[in-house]
């Protein structure tokens, strides 16, 4: 019951949120949900298959640019969600074959590489994604007797998905699929000698994180209206993936946590500008020297040192 | 075909350079396993430490050798300490995360100290031409692509023909024999980490005159540096200046006949194919497994 409580509380507590806030505090929360809906995707890929990626902001690019491009076409959002989450699933396996076929580093540089290319293809072919101009005048869909227009009801909606999309994350965790997630992670090649296909796990692993990452780029699309390359730059990426790994990786809640460090926090800090990220990146150092579990693996650390 | 030859050496020269700091990444690795996302940022600071002596009046030489004392004892000697020493034990995840981390931090630090704003840096080599024929080239090009050549081939002579260079690279082979043969490891550790810092104090040197002095200089070279060990053997001294030496030419030789929008995309493409055919690396040998 405790247990129960300690989750719908939270889960209350941001969904009474907004009606405190004015339209920028909205805002910020749904952005922070956004990130929250990619960051649960690498989190699959790096604290459950164990795989380092440093290219997630492209995939959440390639959502942001399907879905922004396919509804100027004049295409359904309802129709353009999936394709995007898609769309991304089927890079991802095209991009983690080549770079899986040999292990961990390997793959955070073939995503980073693909990282900095598809943010190059954004920025240039400007017949497509508008360039430095971007794509403004995204509309938001409408629900049957419901405008998403408002700040408000864009933030429910965007809530309300985050939360499905979390569901289906922890279906697919506890799954035997995700059970051999961990058991890659862990230890690979026992985990193979047990008839675990390294390859593939790691492979869909990485793929659904990015598929994860190709709908969180449609909501990205619809909250801010108007895209342009800058968000999906390298160090989108490495933000995200700092998200994941201060929050705890490998951790149910370690992006919601994580994400709201990088999102939110900032902000009521702005009075240090710079200093901001100084004292982020060191802390990020000390984190690691101290709690390389992450934020979320403080209890842990106390339950160890009592018994 | 006049185009091409001044395409490929001043490719050369820059390629020269994202050898220097890749062989430091590559050496990095052979020795204590880490993975150095910080390894663009190694290169600004000594930049920013050269800059800082010049303006107390110093000249260029001194500053430089100022600067190369920092690095040692900052990039070197306190990255070994304070951040790669506690962490290793945890595996290489966490210690890629600090090293970002570290990365994010020392840039910033630069930005909200010193400047925002790209810093001129003073030329090591006259930026003069001369011509053989019709061929003209940048006697910069030359200096810096003899420089960084004479680094590359005399830190291979010492690794190969000195008793300290032949420990380094047994400590890189086997760490457990090399202690059972009375091999101070920590000590070629350490060693490893200052040659690296020195490298990049090097590259710094070499390139910060055209990249300018800025605090997210290193994003760029480090990621070159990254690609050109991988692409050249990630296990492999020369593996580095093949690598950096041909993303250098390639990018220029894109950047020229192709498309200057996609020039940083070819070090990528160059990669894929590597890793696709050959994952070692071009001349990099197959690493074994170990249980």
């Amino acid at each position: 019951m405790k247990r129960h409580l300690s989750l719908i509380l939270p889960l209350v507590a941001i969904a009474l949120a907004p009606l405190g806030l004015k339209n920028y505090g909205t805002y910020l929360l749904t952005l922070w949900c956004v990130y929250v809906m990619a960051g649960m995707g690498l989190n699959l890929t790096v604290g459950y298959a164990g795989q380092m990626s440093i290219g997630h902001a492209a995939f959440l690019g390639i959502g942001a640019y399907t879905a922004a491009i396919l509804m100027k076409l004049g295409l359904a959002f309802w129709f353009v969600l999936p394709l995007a989450a898609l769309l991304c699933f089927a890079v991802g396996l095209a991009l983690g074959f080549p770079a899986l076929r040999v292990q961990h580093h390997y793959l955070a540089f073939a995503t980073l590489g693909f990282n900095v290319l598809v943010y190059l293809f954004i920025r240039n072919e400007e017949w497509l994604t508008g360039g430095t101009f971007g794509i403004p005048g995204i509309q938001r869909p409408g629900l049957p007797g419901l405008s998403l227009e408002g700040s408000r009801p864009f933030f429910y909606f965007t809530y309300l998905s985050t939360i499905l999309l979390a569901l289906i994350l922890w279906w697919v965790i506890r799954s035997p699929w995700g059970r051999a997630f961990a058991a890659l992670r862990d230890n690979p090649i026992r985990a193979e000698s047990l008839g675990v296909n390294i390859m593939a796990y790691t492979l869909l692993a990485f793929a659904i994180g990015a598929a994860f990452a190709g709908i969180a780029g449609a909501y990205f699309a619809l909250l801010v209206q108007f895209i342009e390359p800058a968000p999906f730059h390298v160090t989108a990426s490495l933000m995200m993936l700092l998200m994941v790994i201060v929050g705890g990786s490998g951790k149910f809640f370690g992006p919601m946590l994580g994400a709201a460090l990088v999102i939110l926090l900032p902000e009521w800090l702005r009075f240090m500008k710079d200093w901001y990220l100084v004292i982020f990146g060191l802390a990020v150092v000390a984190l690691m020297i101290w709690l390389p579990g992450g934020l979320l693996s403080i209890p842990e650390k106390f339950r160890f040192k009592r018994t | 075909m006049v185009d091409f030859l001044q395409l490929v050496i001043s490719g050369a020269a820059t390629g020269a350079i994202y050898a220097l700091a890749a062989l430091g990444f590559t050496l990095l690795w052979q020795a204590s396993g880490t993975i150095n996302f910080a390894q663009g940022e190694f290169v600004m600071i000594p930049a920013f430490i050269t800059l800082l002596g010049l303006s107390f009046g110093m000249p260029l030489w001194l500053a430089f050798a100022l600067a190369c004392l920092a690095a040692a004892a900052i990039t070197g000697y306190g990255f070994k300490k304070v951040v790669v020493d506690p962490l290793i034990r945890h595996g290489v995840i966490p210690l890629v995360i600090a090293t970002l981390g570290l990365s994010i931090g020392v840039k910033n630090l630069v930005k909200a100290s010193y400047s925002a704003e790209a810093q001129p840096f003073p030329n090591l080599f006259p930026d003069t031409l001369f011509s053989i024929g019709t061929l003209r080239i940048s006697v910069y090009d030359i200096g810096t692509l003899a420089l960084a050549g004479a680094i590359v081939f005399g830190l291979q002579a010492f690794l190969n023909k000195t008793i300290t260079g032949r420990a380094m690279q047994a400590v890189a082979q086997n760490t457990e024999a090399a202690t059972v043969l009375g091999i101070n490891v920590r000590r070629m550790v350490l060693y490893v980490f200052l040659i690296n810092a020195l490298l990049a104090a090097v590259a710094a040197l070499l390139v910060t005159p055209t990249y300018l002095a800025k605090f997210d200089m290193g994003d760029t070279i480090g990621l070159k540096a990254f690609y050109a060990a991988i692409i050249g053997g990630f296990n492999q001294t020369r593996g580095a200046l093949l690598g950096g030496v041909l993303v250098g030419v390639l990018e220029n030789l894109m950047g020229a006949y192709v498309s200057p929008a996609y020039k940083e995309g070819v070090a990528l493409m160059l990669f894929l194919v590597v890793i696709l055919f050959k994952p070692e690396g071009l001349l990099g040998k197959v690493e074994e497994r170990k249980v």
